[in-house]
């Protein structure tokens, strides 16, 4: 029997289809406001700021293994911070992704601090600086406490310019984010990530650096969520602070996660989609709509923790933006892209007998 | 003076580690030169373990020095000292449960040995190649037994390219066949120039690659020297007998 020498796949053809696929999809979404209603394009441009959220809780969480439930924190000073700047002066929409990048700046020395603290600890010390931002925010004299203050500098733009500008920077926005998220997950950065989720003494007795791999995810997910926030700013204009530092935001990106499917990249994609259209369709309904979510995320803890995708993906082999890596024996199977899966389900079968 | 003879790879001096009031590590001093193969025995709770986290750098020693290729590393940490060479595996396999065989030892390539794409892959491939786990190279950690998660440890360390392996009882629980296996993996690791300590409880198993046996007993080097010697001595017979040296 002659050696084979393995192969390492990154990617599958179905993988390579669902890449064109998305650009396809982004660059209809980028044409679709000639098509939609005003208040369709509101909604798609709040989709867009719910897939940036999930995708950056799902890379802390999901791939990084840092649970928090402050990351309001960088939602509200994304939206105040662009107040800040744009009654400084800047150009309103300038003044979003400024404002994203100074909340990037801010979470660096905050992560000297909050790193140090594991698992629960970070998760509720992310909440305890979520409620002291909040706090020192009202303090603001701009701010007026919670009546809050509001971007008037867009006003000076028609309604129309307006929202059609702000769905593009969102789309713009999240593609880049979700780009830029998916070149560091599926790069070398990403599996030290994952190990260091997985386990962090481990991770350094082989020569990854722990703390600085954590502080890159960690300010790129404030960086994110910053921008989220400031857009977020854009389409509703008013900023109160008690309605942009609310853990509910923490709370939508953990549900999101959890139904589309933690740790997977196209589970958070997912989650988001779902999230819109629950909120779509029952968003009216006030109180049981909140009860229902609370239902929902429970249901799928429990009977599907891997969420959707996670079951997808686990189910049938499907992989369409995978960031791991397959060991692949040419000529030993018929060189398909259906190889993989199977190789993985013959294995199993072996375990199990 | 086995160490001294040879130019010594680490030089660990005076190493104490205290958790609390409990004193595991006292007084230890460790020498070893650059191609050696040293075995390590003792009963259970005699500081085995704790003296390999102090020489990689998984905690800090409450006392004394440790260096390595001549400079001292005491201050640095575990993911530096791997870099420099210094690799550990674990006595309790602690997997990238969440990841597959072949991306945990690729972490270790890429990081550890410091490798891009195509020559990571190679160095991981071989890794588990030489640990006979490429059959099994897509299986997430997770699902891999203890003895597969034991060859995933070496393959890991392995693959961070170390010039000095820390090995922690990586045998125990062979049988026959699987324990010559893994000597003849270790074999191959000392024709490729690779230092060696190695704890096992299985004396047979490491008396065919070891070529000095330390002995520890209550955080000291009781005994230390020609294998055969050392299991001769009445201190180690006493230590293991349960009495302790005293
Ligand atoms: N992190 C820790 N905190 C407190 N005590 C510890 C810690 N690590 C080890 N010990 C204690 O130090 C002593 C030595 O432990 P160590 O694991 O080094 O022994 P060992 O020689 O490796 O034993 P074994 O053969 O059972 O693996 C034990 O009494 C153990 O309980
Ligand atoms: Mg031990």
């Amino acid at each position: 029997m002659s050696p084979v020498s393995p192969v390492i796949e990154r990617g599958t053809a179905i993988s390579r289809i669902a890449a064109i696929a998305v650009a396809v999809i982004i660059a209809l979404l980028a044409i679709a406001p000639q098509a939609l209603s005003a208040g369709a394009i509101d909604r798609m441009t709040a989709l867009f700021i719910y897939v940036i959220l999930a995708a950056m809780w799902n890379a802390l969480a999901g791939f990084g293994g840092l649970v928090s439930v402050g990351q309001q924190v960088f939602f509200g000073l994304g939206a105040y911070l662009a107040i800040r700047l744009a009654d400084a002066g800047l150009n309103p929409f300038l003044a979003l992704f400024a404002s994203g990048i100074i909340v990037g700046l801010v979470s660096w020395p905050l992560s000297l601090v909050m790193l140090r603290l594991r698992n629960g600890e970070f998760a509720i010390g992310m909440w305890v600086i979520a409620a002291l931002t909040h706090l020192l925010v009202n303090l603001d004299r701009l701010v007026q406490g919670e009546t809050g203050t509001s971007l008037i500098s867009l006003n000076v733009y028609d309604a129309g310019t307006r929202r059609v500008t702000i769905y593009w920077l969102a789309l713009a926005s999240m593609s880049a984010l979700l780009a830029i998220l998916f070149g560091l997950l599926r790069g070398s950065t990403g599996a030290a990530i994952r190990a260091i989720r997985d386990n962090e003494d481990a991770a350094a007795s082989v020569g990854v650096r722990v703390t600085g791999t954590k502080r890159l995810l960690f300010v790129l997910a404030a960086f994110g969520i910053g921008i989220a926030g400031a857009l977020w700013l854009a389409t509703s204009i008013t900023f109160q602070p008690k309605t942009y530092f609310n853990v509910q935001w923490t709370a939508y990106m953990i549900f999101m996660v959890l139904v589309g499917g933690i740790g997977t990249f196209e589970g958070a994609i997912l989650g988001a989609v779902v999230f819109f259209l629950i909120e779509t369709w029952f968003g009216g309904t006030g109180v049981w709509y909140l009860v229902g979510l609370g239902a929902i995320a429970v249901l799928f803890s429990l009977f599907l923790p891997r969420g959707l995708w996670g079951t997808i993906e686990e189910r049938f082999g499907l992989r369409l933006l995978p960031v791991g890596y397959r060991v692949t024996f040419p000529g030993n199977t018929p060189a398909n892209d259906g190889t993989a899966p199977s190789l993985e389900g013959t294995t199993q079968l072996q375990e199990k007998a | 003076m086995n160490g001294s003879a040879k130019a010594a790879i680490l030089r660990a001096a005076g190493i104490d580690k205290r958790f609390g009031a409990l004193v595991v590590l006292d007084g230890v001093d460790f020498t070893m030169g650059a191609d050696e193969a040293v075995g390590i025995v003792g009963p259970n709770g005699a500081g085995k373990t704790t003296l390999l986290s102090v020489l990689s750098g998984a905690y800090p020693p409450s006392a004394g020095t440790v260096a390595f290729k001549g400079g001292d590393v005491t201050a640095l940490s575990a993911t530096q000292r791997c870099r420099l060479g210094l690799v550990r595996t674990h006595q309790v396999p602690k997997p990238f449960s969440g990841m597959t065989a072949f991306e945990n030892v690729f972490v270790a390539a890429s990081h550890g040995a410091g490798l891009q794409r195509d020559e990571a892959y190679e160095e991981a491939l071989g890794s588990l190649n030489l640990c006979g786990m490429l059959g099994i190279a897509n299986r997430r950690a997770e699902t891999l037994g203890l003895l597969d998660r034991k060859r995933l440890e070496l393959a890991r360390a392995l693959a961070a390219r170390p010039t000095l392996l820390l090995l922690d009882e990586i045998g125990g629980g062979l049988t026959d066949g699987e324990a010559s296996e893994l000597v003849g993996t270790i074999k191959e690791l000392r024709r490729r120039k690779i230092g060696i300590v190695w704890i096992e409880h299985i004396v047979h198993i490491l008396l065919q690659v070891a070529e000095r046996l330390i002995c520890m007993d209550a955080g000291k080097i009781i005994a230390d020297g020609e294998p055969h010697a050392v299991m001769a001595d009445p201190q180690v017979i006493r230590a293991y007998l349960g009495g302790g040296p005293k």
